[in-house]
Order: structure tokens, then sequence, then C-alpha cells
């Protein structure tokens, strides 16, 4: 039997489907959209029922594609019965949602979740009364508490094995006479579920027009008598307003609130402070600081900036060295000044233990003496070594994604979201957008991951565009590298700062531009709930976690795998392969390709000379992790002193490896949280930003390099371009208003 | 007094009476429950001054001062 649990967003539906079906979940993608499909077993019944976690939606309108999905699967593939999750403590709202799936022959069971809640604050629900209202059984549980689950699962098994006419609480509305003929119509073309295309039909909604056009011509007559009333002939208004109608009338006789207590709740008081006038954005800065202090720090706390403790002196890290650990430790971070965060003592952890596996391999294959073999070179340096750059920052990626889901579950996020919309609109973007592209400053994977609830999908897209805008943490030892040999070492921090900068400028560039391009010229509306806040649930974070550990997990094994071989292939084989490897980079087929490749970056500046192929190869590798970039180099002789590039070579340079396409981890989130259109924009942006703005950054720096005058010249030219075209911009919105107007 | 509800400040209190929106933006006002009779009251602002947060139907709703400005309420004194 296959069961399908619909509801709202918030309404606690995770934390059932995961009580439910425990281990037996696993995540997949609904065909041709990008939104999870969870499914799992739930097993204490007679017969095992397989469980379909719906997405999280509050209609069935045919708007974004989890709506569609949703809808699609309950009336297509008919599961034996819906469990309707329905939040206790916001019932009008949620009985919205019911009041449309009780229009498809389809058996419905009611789970009212949080009844604890409701409970607790004095007020009574008449479960009897919902169930005869609605003619559907009710069931109360507590899907945190893990109450009332068996006896909702025992009454949906009862539930399935009988069959529900579907009925609409549209027939107590003046809207009657319409939707019963444009029932009967379509039950005369044998439409199965007749009632809900009816009423779906009536609202115009654009999936059943273009399937039904010929009913729609029929009932038109119909349709004109509704045509002079408040709503103007919005049909769609009536139905909403139709159904919101008998909710408040009904709604009045089932809940029963207690005396109205003018005690704020918990989570009113909280926002009181979260998202006050002055502290909001303070309070917000410091989190995050928190957040990205725990993942990435070196001196957990600046215990030793400000104490001066030491690493060697704090116990934990005794009982690691006493258990031989050392190693571990020393590898992975640069100081031992400190004690280490969370996040990068799991990655000295993750170092050391791909560290040691790759010493394991290539010690066996040195026993066997085959370490000089293609095969043996192809497993450690190719695909162990790739692996172990791109692992190292696994847990670093899990737990940003830990903090992300932390501030998703609790309801901060959206009043982040909330908080910041304003600073976002300008540039076609909502409040949405931040936290994800904050978190680009440590990775892009999970900055791309935290997309995932955005409703729009044009916003989605943009968003993972610019993510890796936001210089990450791996592109730090980049621009650390490239401040050393900066010609006036007085420079090096403002360079660094600059690269973030420049990239946000971009950023907000782009989203500009791209705006402006775009056909849809309009904001994604931004008409959102804001929850309750609510603590996060261990449980549902260790689900989250695990979802994305298996992703990237499969990514790695295929798409990022296959990358790191084809790199590794053609830094070691010179074409005629079959003569054996090479045992200089530079004479390899990548040098080669780098030699070519040289020439497509000439306008950029920084492939200049005789070195020049060596930054292309260096650019190239760096596809596998950024900091690959500088392992490059390295390899090629490239370092302090021998690099002789000036500086607006290597800004031009930097400016490149910022923009263009980032490692294929990111590439590969990119690829599948995007739609598939969004997705080749994306690519051809990131091309065509690194391109564009590495050699505009060349040639100024360039020009003030031959001429100081020459330069300045450049420079206010550009500058007064850019107050011209905004003033005529300005100009011309400022004429359209006043055309508006009159 | 009829007022917008973009136009409405903190703690006022009023009774929807018409949505003047189009395409998405009137499909979500309608689906979040903003239809013509339903009380909201204005809750507070942003810190940036725009969106607003208002209470409806029991729950707290934010939408932005230019959606805002497609509903008509009639405001209680």
């Amino acid at each position: 039997m296959k069961f399908a649990l619909a509801g709202n967003p918030n309404c606690g539906k995770t934390t059932l489907f995961n009580s439910l079906t425990g281990a037996t979940a696993h995540v997949g993608n609904w065909p041709g959209v990008t939104v999870d499909k969870k499914e799992g077993t739930y097993k204490k019944l007679e017969e095992p029922i397989h469980i379909i976690d719906l997405p999280g939606i509050n209609w069935l309108s045919p708007y974004t594609p989890e709506e569609v999905v949703s809808r699609n699967f309950i009336v297509d593939e008919k599961p034996d019965c819906v469990i309707n999750i329905v939040d206790a403590t916001n019932l009008e709202r949620n009985l919205y949602l019911t009041t449309q799936l009780l229009e498809i022959d389809v058996p419905i069971v009611i789970a009212l979740n949080m009844m604890d809640s409701v409970k607790k604050s004095g007020d009574i629900i008449d479960t009897t009364k919902l169930s005869v209202t609605l003619g559907v059984p009710v069931c109360e549980i507590s899907a945190l508490k893990n109450e009332g689950i068996k006896e909702l699962m025992e009454i949906s098994y009862k539930a399935a094995q009988t069959k529900r006419e579907a009925k609409t609480v549209l027939s107590q509305s003046n809207l009657k006479a319409l939707i019963e003929v444009a029932t009967d119509k379509l039950k005369a073309k044998n439409v199965e579920s007749p009632l809900f295309h009816a009423i779906k039909l009536i609202e115009e909604d654009s999936l059943e027009t273009s399937m039904h056009q010929d009913v729609l011509t029929e009932i038109d007559p119909i349709r004109q008598n509704y045509v002079k009333n408040e709503f103007d002939g919005d049909f769609e208004g009536m139905v909403a307003d139709a159904r919101y109608k008998y909710i408040t009338l009904h709604f009045s006789k089932i809940i029963k609130k207690a005396a109205k207590n003018t005690n704020e709740t918990t989570s009113d008081k909280i926002d009181k402070v979260l998202t006050h006038k002055f502290f909001s954005i303070p309070i917000f800065i410091v989190l995050m600081f928190i957040v990205f202090h725990l993942v990435f720090s070196e001196d957990l706390f600046f215990l030793n900036a400000i104490f001066g403790l030491e690493i060697k002196n704090s116990g934990w890290i005794n009982f690691f060295t006493g258990m031989g650990y050392d190693s571990m430790l020393l590898e992975g971070t640069n100081s031992l000044e400190g004690i280490p965060s969370l996040g990068v003592f799991l990655q000295s952890w993750m170092g050391w233990l791909t560290g040691s596996i790759i010493d394991l391999v290539s010690g066996w294959f040195e026993a066997g003496g085959v370490l000089d073999t293609w095969y043996a070179g192809l497993i450690c340096d190719g695909l162990l070594t790739g692996i172990d750059a791109i692992f190292s920052f696994l847990p670093q990626i899990l737990l940003l994604f830990l903090f992300i889901s932390i501030l998703e579950d609790s309801g901060y996020m959206a009043r982040v979201a909330f908080i910041m919309d304003r600073a976002f609109r300008k540039f076609g973007l909502s409040g949405k957008a931040f936290i994800p592209l904050l978190m680009g400053f440590g990775c892009s994977v999970p900055a791309m991951m935290a997309t995932k609830t955005f409703e729009d999908e044009k916003e989605r897209d943009m968003t993972i565009r610019l993510a890796p805008f936001f210089s990450c943490g791996a592109k730090a030892p980049i621009w650390a590298m490239l401040a050393t040999v900066v010609v006036g070492s007085f420079l090096g921090d403002i360079f660094v700062f600059s690269i973030y900068i420049l990239g946000i400028v971009v950023a907000i560039l782009s989203a500009l531009i791209i705006k402006a391009f775009s056909k849809q010229k309009e904001v994604p509306p931004f008409i959102m709930e804001l929850p309750a806040y609510h603590m996060p649930q261990f449980k549902n974070l260790l689900a989250h976690l695990w979802e994305k550990l298996k992703h990237f997990l499969y990514k790695a094994s295929t798409i990022i795998t296959a990358a790191i071989i084809v790199i590794w292939f053609l830094s070691n084989f010179k074409w005629a392969f079959w003569q054996g490897m090479v045992d200089d980079i530079s004479e390899s087929i990548l040098a080669d390709l780098g030699r070519v490749l040289q020439y497509v970056f000439y306008p950029l500046g920084w492939s200049w000379g005789v070195d020049g192929w060596k930054y292309t190869v260096a650019s190239i590798t760096g596809l596998i992790a950024k900091e690959d970039v500088v392992a490059t180099m390295g390899q090629l002789g490239l370092e302090n002193g021998t690099i002789n590039l000036s500086n607006a070579q290597i800004y031009a340079f930097a400016a490149y490896n910022l923009f263009t396409l980032p490692c294929f981890a990111a590439v590969a989130t990119a690829r599948s949280e995007s739609t598939k259109k969004g997705f080749w924009v994306t690519l051809l942006w990131w091309l065509l930003a690194s391109y564009v703005v590495s050699m505009v950054i060349f040639w100024i720096g360039y020009s003030f390099e031959l001429f100081w005058w020459l330069g300045l010249i450049i420079v206010l030219a550009i500058i007064g371009l850019i107050v011209g075209l905004g003033l005529t911009i300005i100009h011309k919105r400022k004429m359209n208003k006043e055309k508006r107007v009159a | 007094m009829e007022k917008l509800l973009s136009e409405m400040k903190p703690l006022e209190e009023g009774i929807v009476k018409k949505i003047k929106a189009e395409g998405k933006i009137k499909r979500r006002l309608y689906d979040m429950g903003v239809t013509p009779g339903v009380n909201i009251v204005i809750k507070k602002l942003a810190p940036l001054g725009d969106p607003v947060e208002v209470t409806i139907r029991g729950y707290e709703l934010t939408l932005r001062k230019t959606e805002a400005e497609c509903v008509e309420m009639e405001v209680k004194a």
C-alpha cells in the first residue's frame, strides 16, 4: 500500500515522516524538477506501507514545481490514502489546503499535529466536530513526542480500504451550480476526479484550461452570471474567498479559545529581540560570526590571542597526543597556537584519515615494487589525492550546512529574510538570498544547497550563480600566496581585502545586469508566513545532514571522480600516452593545452610571456579544488621570487580565478540544485564574468603601469560613463513615473 | 476610515475590503488568507522600514509595502 503525506511547510511533516519511516527513508528527485522526493516504509502494520512525503505546500495551484509535483502525484498516481498533516496551532490556514485535498477522489485522514501545544495554551479543539464537518477521520498526534502515530496509521489503514467520494466545501457557496455543471461535463469526458478538475478549471488554472478548453467554452455562459460582483469576474478570488468563508464559519464552532490571555507567547518575546529595530542587525552579525568562527577558526574563542592559551597546554589535546594522534593535528592546522574550532579540528582529522589511506596504499604499491606504474599513479596521485583535496573540506561543508539547517528549522531564517529584504530587492532578489550568499564566504556547496527552500526558481538560479563570487575558504590560499608577491609588500593585506570586495561588487553588478536582461521584470513576491520559533529537532537535523552527505558522496563518486581522472591523465601523460607517464608536468598534454589556451587568455594579461602557460594550467587544476591552484604553481616552480608578473597581471589573475568555474564539487551542486536552463546560463555567466572582469582590471592596471596619467584618464572616463548611464536611467524612470501619474 | 494596507501603522487594525493585485501576487494573497472580510492587525515594520509583518487568521504574515498597496482596508477606529 502507498500513503502520501501532505501538508503546509512548517507543520511538522518532516518529523512525522522521520518517525514513520526511520532508517528506511531515502531521498530521490521528482522527475524533471529539483524537488526532493522522500520515500520510506512503515512496517508496524499487517503489511508494509510505502510512505511518500510530498513537498510542503500551502495550496494546489500550479505556480511552483512543489505544487505541481504534489498535485500530479495525488491526482494521477492515486495513493491508497493521503495523510494531511494539519498544524493545530494554525488551524485556519492549514485547513485551506485540506479543503482542496477533499476535492480529490482519494481517502483522506487528517493528522492534527501539535495538539499538545494547543492544550498547553488552554485552547480546546473539538476534533469530533471537525471530523464530522469535513467527513474524514481526524487523529490527534504529536509528531515531536511520537504520540498518536500508531493510532494514526491504524485509522489510515482502515480508511485506505474504503472508497471516498470527493466533496467540496464550495457546495455551500453561490458557485455550487457552476461547479455542478462543469463536473458533469468532465464526468461525461471520463475525467478522473472530475470535481477537482472542475473547480480548477473554473479558477482558470493554467494546467486545466489547456486540457479542457472545450468544457471551459461550454460553461462560459454560466460563468457570465458571476462577473458582476465584488470580484469583477475574478474566479480565483471567488473560490479562495469561498473556501476561507467556509473555514471561518465552521472554525468558530470547532475551536474554543482560552480566555484571551494578554501574555505574549515565548515566540513573540524571542521575536521582539531578534527583529528589534536597532538590535536585529547587530545580533545577526554576531550570530553569523559565531557560525563562521566555529567552522573556520584556528584559535577558538581567541583563547590564544587573549590569554595566550596554546594547544600544547590544553588537556583534551594531550588526550589525543597521548593516543598517538598528534600527527593529524600537526598536519591540518597552520598554527598550533590556540585550540582549533570544531570545523578545523574535523578537517585536520579528515586530512589525517585520507593522508593515512594514501600512505597505506602507496606503501602497498611500493612493497610490490610497482609504485612507478601508471595504475599506482592513477590511484595514489590521481584519485586518492584528488579525493583528499575535496574530502578535507567535507567536515566544514557539513558543519556549515548543519548551522543553516538549525537557522532554518528554528524559524530564524525567515526573520533574516524579513530583516534584509529591503536591501536585496533592488537586485532582483529577496531577503531569502542573504544567508546562502553569506555562506558562500565559507563554501559554495552548502550555500547552493541552502537555496532549496526558495519558492521562486529564478531566484534560486540567481543565488546559485552568485554564490561562488563570494570568495570561499579554498580560494583564500590563492590570495594569500599572491599577496606575498604583489610588488610593494605593504599592499598585501589591502590586496586580499580588495579581492573580497571585488567579489561582492561583481555579484551586485551581475544581479543588476541579469535583472535588466530578464524578460520577467517583476521581483518574486515576498508574501510568506513567519513561522513561530521552534527548537530545532536533533533527529531532523541529522536526517537533513545524512541526506546531503549521501548526495555529496554520490556526486563525489561519479562526476567529481571522473573529472579528477581526466585532469590526472592530462597532467601525467604526453600525447603519445602509450609511451608511459611523463616525469615533469611541463611535458604533459595539460602543459600543451596550457600553451594553446594561453593565447585565449592573452587579452587578460596574466598569460603573457614564457610562463604564461603555467598560470593557465594552474587555473585548470583549480577545478579539482581551488587551493590546487597554489599547489600546481608550486609544482611548476612558480613561487615568491620566481613569479614575475606585474601588479596588474597578478590582480587580473586573481580576479580570473575568483569568478571562473568554481571547483567540480560546486559545479555538480549547482547542476543538481538549479533548473536545467538556469544551470547552462550559470556556467556561461561564470566564464563570461571571469574573462571580462579580469580583462578590464588588467587593462586599467596596465595603463597605470605604462603612464600614470593614461590610467587616470581611463578611470575617469569609466566613472563618467557609469555616472552618465545612471543619471539617464534615473531620468527615464522619473519620466515614466510622471507619465503614469499623468 | 479607508486606507491601503501599506499606509497602516503598527498596532492598527482593519478589515480587508478589496484586493486589486494581479497574477502571482493576487493568487498568493488569496492563498495566504488575505480575502475580503478578514481581520488584519499590523504587528511591526522590518528594521529598514519594509516589509511589514501582520497578524492574520491567527498567524504571522509578512509582505512588502508594494504588495500591501494592493489591499484596500477599512481601518477600525
